[in-house]
């Protein structure tokens, strides 16, 4: 009985005393895509601080970092993050890197379209196609919302329209074995192993531009985040090392996010070239 | 189109559409080549997610067998009022939803939460007290089920004999530890397999919380299907291993006791 208890209080206790330690609130497109498993092994090795990545929608991670749960803040989604700074739950906001949302679908479907714009309202009139939602309030499905405001100035209806609040991945496997159309950021696009016959149908409009901020959660209101950690973080992921790293990080030959801190380059669009 | 169960994500699986019987023969190939790779090439990070999956889901087993099979036992030879509402309740709670109780876990250890000041969210050990949560009741009704019959033969016996509750108690654990075994096993089952609950308190941090499950959850959301399926054949054939054990310690111990009577 002794003998139990004893290793009841072994498993009981976890050790977590490791000071030099960050949790990092951010989004599936980001993990998904490998980012993290290639950036974060050189900054530990440079700072001896490793990074805890929890990956879930814009909006989830959002809420972990209200809750005090994450140091640091890495999303995509330029409103909800000045809210958060507006609201006092973070103190700086950095811009890290970009790439695009590109729009998904079959690569034989017979559907034409010139622009965006007809592509929208084809959509909504036609009921040709079948489009998959992330309705998971992520950064991209805000994206998705947006888009359809812009164009259409209505909200989606039918059956056509699928909402499945899922992550990038599952919606892609849901429009890769139904052959329908969906937006994606083009991260998790080109590391996704499951494309069926969905290629890109449209891509490059400013509007599809997909920025990714980081954000400091503010120390005052949560005594316990690690916020000498986090801001080390913040400097080496915008300084030129950093940057050049994001850069570097290639799946299949191609680059999937473009460094944003260097204010100059700015004004360039689709980065990664396709 | 192949969507299996809820297409939430988690359950989501698709099979690549019109395939023909050749390619489905292929397809299946592929998988099993790949779980033989996984398992063969020594992988360090798949090894370090398997122990973390069986350390935790062990782990939840054992603390919620230490509390529900003494409730369980005291459940069967109680004679109190309400005895039979804790009783369906228990085998109700049978059927809590993971994600529930991850949720439930989550705001309590959150840092805004009643726990969150041992910041305790997004650990193993998070992971550990929602599966033990998730499975306490499981192994509780099953208890109860499994000694209630031997209650009764027993009864009129420990009563002539004036015995004490305490050993009472003992006497009807030990005399049904196997069917207790199998309530463990429901458990332990239940535990690891469940994806809900340990994605949502464990965050499925690469190399911390990552376990068997959320890392097929992860791996068929990056549309990586024969890796999902690889693991998830890994992950049966623990199952088995620890079943195996399990029953045949059973069978020991049933030859065992024969012998010796």
């Amino acid at each position: 009985m002794k003998s139990l208890i004893g290793l009841f209080l072994i498993i009981a206790t976890t050790i977590h005393a490791n000071e030099q330690k960050i949790t990092l609130s951010s989004t599936t497109s980001t993990q998904n895509s490998g980012l993290y498993d290639y950036i974060l092994p050189i900054f530990t090795a440079e700072t001896g601080i490793s990074v805890k990545v929890v990956a879930v929608g814009t909006g989830q991670a959002i809420r972990i970092a209200k809750n005090g749960d994450a140091d640091a803040l890495l999303v995509h989604h330029r409103p909800s993050e000045d809210a958060f700074i507006a609201e006092n739950y973070g103190i700086q906001r950095f811009d890290v890197m970009y790439n695009d949302f590109v729009l998904i679908g079959p690569k034989t479907d017979g559907i034409i379209f010139h622009n965006l714009n007809e592509f929208f309202n084809t959509a909504q009139i036609s009921g040709s196609l079948d489009f998959v939602s992330r309705g998971d309030d992520s950064g991209t499905h805000k994206k998705e919302l947006e888009l359809w405001d812009y164009f259409n100035k209505m909200p989606p209806l039918g059956k056509w329209y699928r909402e499945i609040g899922s992550g990038m991945g599952a919606t892609l496997n849901m429009a890769s074995a139904t052959n329908s159309y969906t937006l994606s950021d083009r991260g998790t696009w080109l590391s996704f192993g499951n494309k069926g016959d969905l290629v890109i149908k449209w891509a490059g409009d400013l509007i599809m531009k997909n920025p990714y901020g980081l954000i400091l959660v503010n120390p005052d209101k949560f005594p316990h985040t690690h916020s000498k950690q986090a801001r080390i973080f913040a400097n080496w992921i915008t300084s030129p090392k950093g940057q050049k790293v994001i850069g570097n990080f290639r799946v299949d030959g191609k680059q999937l996010f473009c460094p944003d801190s260097d204010k100059e380059k700015k004004s360039r669009l689709a980065c990664p070239a396709q | 189109m192949v969507c299996v169960l809820l297409c939430d994500g988690t359950n989501f699986s698709t099979i690549t559409p019109r395939a023909s019987p050749r390619q489905q023969e292929r397809l299946f190939l592929e998988i099993l080549n790949t779980t033989l790779q996984l398992i063969t090439s020594g992988d360090a990070t798949l090894w370090g997610i398997v122990a973390l999956s069986l350390r935790i889901s062990l782990s939840a087993t054992l603390i919620a067998a230490l509390l529900a099979i003494p409730l369980g036992t005291g459940l069967a030879m109680g004679r109190f009022l309400g005895r039979r509402v804790i009783i369906m309740l228990s085998s109700s709670l049978m059927a809590l939803p993971p994600v529930v109780v991850g949720l439930a876990i989550y705001l309590l250890l959150s840092r805004a939460g009643p726990f969150g000041e041992y910041g305790l969210l997004f650990t193993p050990t998070a992971m550990i007290i929602a599966q033990s949560v998730l499975i306490f009741p499981i192994i509780l009704a099953l208890t109860t089920e499994a000694v209630s019959p031997l209650e009764q033969t027993y009864r009129p016996l420990l009563h002539s004999v004036n015995a004490s509750h305490w050993f009472r108690l003992k006497t009807l654990i030990i005399d049904a530890r196997f069917a207790i075994f199998t309530a463990l096993l429901a458990g332990f089952g239940r535990a690891i397999a469940e994806v809900g609950a340990v994605i949502i308190v464990g965050g499925n941090i690469a190399g911390l919380t990552r376990v068997m499950t959320t890392t097929i959850a992860l791996e068929t959301s990056k549309g990586n299907l024969e890796l999902a399926l690889a693991l998830g054949l890994i992950l049966i054939s623990l199952a088995i291993i620890v079943n195996t054990i399990i029953h045949s310690l059973k069978s020991i111990g049933q030859k065992y006791q024969r012998t010796s009577r």
